[in-house]
């Protein structure tokens, strides 16, 4: 009993302490972009690494995701003669929840776990000491560039689902479906709201940037330096991300669109 | 004996990682401009070593000086400065993977100079030429043979122009051919460009070849100090076990263990 106890504890100082060193390198990543400005190249080079090379899979799913919604919208809308508003309803659903969440967890599946992989391998392979023995600050150098880089690809990527999706749910709706296109398009721009709907949906997508790309450096660089290792903080990236995303997710809506 | 005062100092070190103690107590001094080797068995902290010297682990009590400056009283900033000075050598040459030769051993002068491509070029191509392999500068890291990558991290070390290189077990894994060129490189680089060199390593026969001075430690304490040809007339147990290969002797065979019959006839050996 005592030892179960005993266990108990020690595996929350564990965790309490991992969740400490985590808010530490949080700090030096953000205090790494004094060295960041300077070197525009670096993060560039990780933009195209992290967010441009993730937009096939994004724009591939929100072109179904977008159909999809048109599809089951139409069946619910058209039992209240309500077609109409697919236009609306496709778009909000996009804009406020779908296109944020599901795109950081198509990011974290894509990018985060790819980024876990790649500073792990980096420590296991000592590349990691080597640049610290070459009087080179690899959080600065190697992790600054890449939590900006998520940062800034999350909304950018975030808004092109949306809008393939939006087209997505065009096709289905007034190509397939046969709901009235100048409805679908009017409706939709006289309810979607810039600031109650897409400017939520940019910050949701902001915060989620943050959790995915910071989770997934810090299980890279915290990680044990073996393939156990690497594989174990690899499969954390994508199960914790996935977690913070949609926790956070219920509190962002909730403080946003609840009254 | 140079009448220089030592390039690194260290007194009373201790170390320990976990409940296991890896330094107890050790004092080195590391004479400029010498190759000075560190032995001993595996597992008695000799990369642990160099990473304090390099003030990349912290020690639980004593002091290292390099150059004058205590290592681990620098600020960040004074101990990176410090870390240009010094080059090492890993064990793994820790390339990085998605960079040429040529783009890892002109990483450091384009992180920390502003000098124009034309002249890295030209120190590239220098450093490589070194160490034989100008011809590999367009080769990736996933090409080279083990020794080739670790001169190609040896250019790398040496590129900033270091008043040290620590090597840290660089003949270990290599073919005769391969050991013999990085041995005859690290004599060669430290006598031409005036470098001090502090090598650990437990090659033995290599290592004694080209070394001006050998410390061998062991339970985390200097065990014998002196020229290789000292150590190999030494009176110690311990030093003639380690120099000689022989497979028992201080150094136990056996990890600790209960006695085999114990062992055998326990019902939870089983698992």
């Amino acid at each position: 009993m005592l030892d179960v106890l005993a266990n108990f504890g020690r595996k929350g100082l564990d965790a309490f302490e991992r969740l400490g060193r985590g808010h530490l390198l949080f700090l030096q990543i953000l205090a790494g972009i004094t060295s960041l400005l300077p070197r525009p190249g670096l993060l560039v080079a990780q933009i195209h690494s992290i967010g441009v090379r993730t937009i096939t899979i994004i724009v591939v799913s929100g072109l179904f995701v977008g159909m999809v919604l048109s599809l089951q919208g139409y069946y619910v809308l058209s039992q209240f003669a309500a077609e109409d508003s697919l236009g609306v309803m496709v778009a909000a659903s996009l804009v406020r929840e779908l296109g944020p969440v599901v795109t950081a967890l198509l990011f974290a599946g894509r990018a985060g776990s790819a980024l876990t992989a790649e500073i792990g391998l980096m420590k296991a392979t000592e590349q990691l000491s080597g640049l610290e023995m070459m009087a080179v600050d690899p959080v600065r150098r190697i992790l600054t560039p890449r939590f900006f880089a998520g940062f800034i690809s999350m909304p950018l990527l975030a808004a092109l689902f949306s809008a393939v999706g939006v087209i997505g749910g065009y096709f289905v709706g007034v190509g397939l479906l046969g709901v009235d296109e100048g409805a679908f398009w009017s409706q939709m721009q006289a309810k979607i709201d810039w600031n109650g709907d897409v400017i939520n949906g940019v910050i949701k997508s902001l915060v989620f940037g943050v959790i995915c790309t910071w989770i997934a450096l810090f299980q890279g660089y915290d990680t044990l330096p073996t393939s156990t290792g690497v594989s174990r903080s690899t499969t954390r990236t994508v199960v914790h991300s996935a977690l913070a995303v949609l926790v956070l997710d219920f509190v962002l809506t909730a403080l946003m669109f609840g009254d | 004996m140079s009448i220089d005062p030592p390039l690194i100092i260290i007194r009373d070190l201790h170390f320990s990682r976990g409940d296991r103690v890896i330094f107890d107590g050790m004092d080195i001094d590391i004479p400029r401009g010498k190759v000075t080797a560190i032995m001993g068995p595996s597992g008695t902290g000799k990369t642990t070593l160099l990473k304090l010297i390099g003030g990349q682990l912290r020690p639980s009590h004593g002091t290292i000086e390099v150059d004058g400056l205590d290592v681990h009283k620098l600020s960040r900033k004074a101990l990176f400065k410090l870390r240009m000075r010094m080059g090492m050598l890993f064990q793994t040459g820790a390339l990085l993977t998605d960079l040429t030769v040529y783009d890892n051993v002109a990483y450091p002068l384009r992180e920390h100079t502003d000098l124009p491509e034309s002249m890295i070029r030209r120190l590239v191509l220098m450093k490589l030429e070194a160490v034989g392999l100008r011809g590999a500068r367009e080769l990736l890291p996933s090409a080279l043979s083990g020794g080739m990558a670790r001169r190609v991290a040896l250019a790398r070390a040496i590129s900033l122009d270091p008043m040290m290189v620590m090597y840290d077990e660089p003949f270990t894994g290599q073919d005769p051919i391969s050991m013999g060129v990085l041995a005859q490189l690290v004599r060669r680089l430290n006598d031409a460009v005036g470098l001090t060199s502090i090598l650990v390593s437990h090659d033995v026969e290599e290592t004694s070849a080209i070394s001006d001075l050998v410390y061998v430690i062991n339970g985390g304490k200097v065990i014998e100090q002196g020229t290789p040809s000292e150590l190999a007339n030494s009176s110690s147990a311990s030093v003639r076990q380690f120099m000689s290969g022989l497979p028992d002797g201080p150094v136990g065979f056996h990890y600790d263990a209960p006695t085999l019959d114990e062992d055998l006839l326990s019902m939870r050996g089983a698992s």
